[in-house]
């Protein structure tokens, strides 16, 4: 079969001349119901705002490492376009970032295959969700072009600075923006079903739930606690819609409402939505590991149950995001426990990791790399949650650069170390050819070096009680010490040298892309299931009387009674 | 397209069908966009008592009547279920077709409801109660609006004897919109 991915990225440049000619390019790219070709949509339009996301974190770092000065590729940034920028920047890397590509990309990419299915249950809803998703962007980036430019109320959009273009000063940008999250919000729902019941339904004979691997099961785990949790939200954001535009009073304490409503039904779907964009990372990285240390994960229920246990302890801890709120304190002593709480189960998580790895053959390849950087990297982020959630020192802590560090190591290591570890290990599956691991391994150390010595000086500024949301720090000379000034210079040179060596990334996919080692069907030597057919997979993923039926569980490596050290999941007996 | 459906799609390893799997697993995530909009109107119902005074001017026999209109288009919605269950598309279509003149009936008495409200005053601005009447009934109205334009697709194709396991699906939807109506009926009108 000549039938596959790779031989079609040829034909966007040399012609179509096999035998997909009777559907052209658009109906096959951009109008496909095929799940290989959506969750590449995802993944593209993911990178592509990434890059988007990457170069307003350039642009305000620059401001605040360097006050006043002509950005280059920017210019002068004023005050209105920071807040513009730092607001952006979260929404795309939480929403157009992380979402689409370690959700929607390798949930579309890898359910199906990994399961045994030849595409999701519901093809066509599956390309509706793209393309909601699709116009969801376009209305974000061409928010930022109206008049007035961009929403300035940051991400978390609070009330009464969101709730009036008297206030924001960006009336059509507020508006918008609040569109597109609600459309974003639209499309995960529409992808999330059909990913649940695509995993409940449609898996490969003989394949029971505890043979389903664990990425599978923590994207359709989070993809429930997506939909459980927006709901609320959507709901506000049509009465912050209303405020906006219709000039109601749901968010304003004189005419009976309440600016606190919203922070509630905020972050009563903001932290749930840390464990859906987490969980699919740690689901990856414990897949990797398992292959990469030719050993069966320590734990695979202990993994699961934990994930399940996380998922119910995530709704109860919202309210530590408004310890300085003005909520009855005796609400902040129940939220700090809650959330003391929910560190136990991902600990587990990490014990089960190294536990996996304990006495294994590790293999130290490029995406075993990112695995490990994860534990590493989030250890870090997970630490520094335990002080913030701690409403005492959170009074202390709250809306500092301590707060900004620890969540940028907490979705750092999710969305981008997760992202390239998933990106790695799965790119022979996707593109047919192996990835150079030399050029791999020097944009691993040369992302993961600079990462560090970006958010470990904002800690100190944290602890130093520098406030976030401050635009040029000149304008509070007590505060801003020469001291601090180096720090942030520090963090702002580390940026640069961090988005320099994404080039190399970019430079090692279309190499690899183009003349890459051909990967054959098994380059991982791999237990799950879309390790047993062709690399690229041709539509259909298998041939229509070979779907795979399944024998045993996803991480049979080193079975004593067997020559080789892996077990595929397919191979009867 | 050329290729037939996917194996995947005809696959049911739970044992439920996937439409009506799907389809409560939306059910699930309206209950949570509703529910987080009434959880919120009630609580601020109760802080501010005030609003009894607002809401004494909603006209409840209005809002009798259209939960009559509604219940019984829920009614035809069972009896299309149960043709269907027969295999008689042609009668399911009839009884579809029904309950969206329900549908209809229910959302023309809503908009003479909301004119007459509109003219002596009591708009969206009003104040916080109105906005949270016009809220939550106009996002169940949108719900009544979709699921009965869905119902006319599913409606022509039972009535040429195909999909017929789809009267059921749009079945447990309609039921749902009845059931928000029900919950916002006392709400926004009897509670004085």
């Amino acid at each position: 079969m000549a039938d596959t991915v790779a031989d079609v990225h040829q034909h966007e440049t040399h012609g179509h001349d096999d035998h997909h000619h009777d559907q052209g390019w658009v109906s096959k790219y951009l109008f496909s119901t095929d799940h290989k070709i959506i969750g590449m949509q995802y993944m593209f339009t993911g990178m592509f705002m990434a890059v988007i996301g990457g170069y307003m974190a350039y642009v305000f770092r620059m401001q605040l490492a360097f006050p006043g000065i002509s950005v280059p590729g920017f210019g002068q940034v004023s005050p209105g376009e920071y807040n513009a920028l730092i607001t952006n920047h979260g929404s795309i890397m939480i929403f157009w970032v992380a979402m689409p590509v370690l959700i929607a990309a390798f949930g579309n990419f890898l359910i199906p295959l990994m399961i045994g299915a030849d595409d999701m249950v519901f093809p066509r809803i599956n390309r509706l969700s793209f393309q909601v998703f699709f116009l969801s962007s376009v209305v974000l980036l061409g928010s930022l072009f109206v008049e007035g430019g961009g929403f300035g109320g940051a991400w978390t959009s609070y009330p009464p600075l969101s709730a009036s273009g008297d206030y924001n000063q960006t009336h059509l940008g507020a508006s918008l923006w609040l569109i597109a999250v609600a459309l974003e919000f639209v499309a995960f729902l529409l992808g999330g079903i059909n990913f649940i019941t695509t995993l409940m339904n449609s898996r490969a004979p003989g394949m029971k739930a505890y043979d389903i691997p664990l990425v599978c099961w923590m994207i359709v785990i989070a993809s429930i606690l997506f939909m459980l949790s927006v709901g609320p939200l959507l709901a506000g954001a049509v009465m912050l819609l209303f405020d906006q535009t219709l000039n109601t009073g749901f968010y304003d304490p004189a005419r009976g409402g309440d600016p606190i409503l919203w922070q509630h039904l905020f972050w009563f779907f903001g932290h749930p939505e840390v464990y859906v964009v987490l969980l699919p990372a740690i689901g990856i990285t414990v897949d990797v590991m398992a292959t990469f240390a030719r050993k069966k994960i320590f734990g695979y229920k202990m993994v699961l149950y934990t994930a399940v246990a996380t998922g119910v302890l995530s709704f109860f801890v919202w309210a530590h995001h408004q310890f300085i709120a003005g909520i009855d304190p005796r609400m902040a002593n129940v939220f700090t426990i809650t959330t003391l709480l929910i560190s136990v189960p991902i600990a587990e998580m990490l014990f089960v990791m190294i536990a996996t790895l304990y006495g294994g053959s590790i293999r130290l390849t490029t995406p075993m790399l990112w695995a490990l950087s994860f534990m590493a990297e989030f250890l870090i982020g997970g630490v520094t949650g335990i002080f913030l959630g701690a409403s005492g020192a959170d009074i202390y802590f709250h809306d500092t650069y301590f707060v900004l560090a620890h969540f940028h190591y907490t979705f750092f290591p999710i969305a981008i170390i997760g992202t390239f570890c998933a990106f790695t290990y799965w790119f022979p599956k996707m593109f047919g050819r192996m990835m150079n691991d030399t050029l791999g391994k020097i944009h691993f150390w040369g992302t993961i070096i600079p990462f560090n010595f970006i958010f470990i000086p904002l800690f100190v500024l944290g602890m130093g009680g520098q406030h976030r949301r401050i635009y040029n720090f000149q304008h509070f000379p007590e505060i801003a010490g020469p001291e601090y000034f180096q720090l942030r210079q520090l963090a702002t040179i580390a940026l640069l040298v961090m988005l320099a060596f994404q080039l190399v990334f970019f430079y090692n996919v279309i190499v690899s892309w183009m003349r890459g080692e051909k990967a054959g069907k098994n380059p991982w030597k791999a237990n799950t299931l879309e390790w047993t057919t062709e690399s690229p997979p041709p539509h259909g993923n298998w041939p229509v009387d070979e779907l795979p039926t399944v024998y045993r569980g996803p991480y049979e490596y080193g079975h004593p009674d067997r020559e080789e050290d892996y077990w595929p999941q397919n191979l009867p007996g | 397209m050329a290729h037939a459906r996917p194996i995947a799609t005809t696959r049911s390893a739970t044992g439920i069908p996937t439409p009506r799997l799907a389809v409560w697993w939306i059910l699930a995530s309206e209950v949570v966009i509703f529910g987080g909009l009434l959880g919120v109107y009630i609580m601020h119902r109760i802080g501010h008592p005030e609003w009894a005074e607002a809401a004494s001017h909603t006209q409840t026999w209005i809002g009798a009547i259209n939960t009559f209109v509604l219940l019984t288009s829920s009614f035809t919605c069972v009896l299309a279920h149960q043709a269907a269950e027969k295999g008689n598309g042609k009668e399911a279509a009839k009884l579809l077709g029904f309950t969206i003149l329900g549908a209809l009936m229910f959302l023309m008495i809503k908009s003479y409801e909301w004119t007459t409200e509109i003219i002596a005053g009591y708009t969206i601005t009003a104040n916080t109660f109105w906005s949270f009447y016009y809220t939550a009934a106009g996002l169940h109205a949108l719900h009544v609006i979709a699921g009965a334009i869905i119902m006319g697709f599913i409606a022509v194709d039972a009535f040429r004897g195909r999909e017929l396991h789809r009267v059921e699906i749009i079945g447990i939807y309609w039921h749902f919109v009845d059931v928000v109506w029900i919950f916002l009926f006392p709400l926004l009108y009897i509670a004085k």
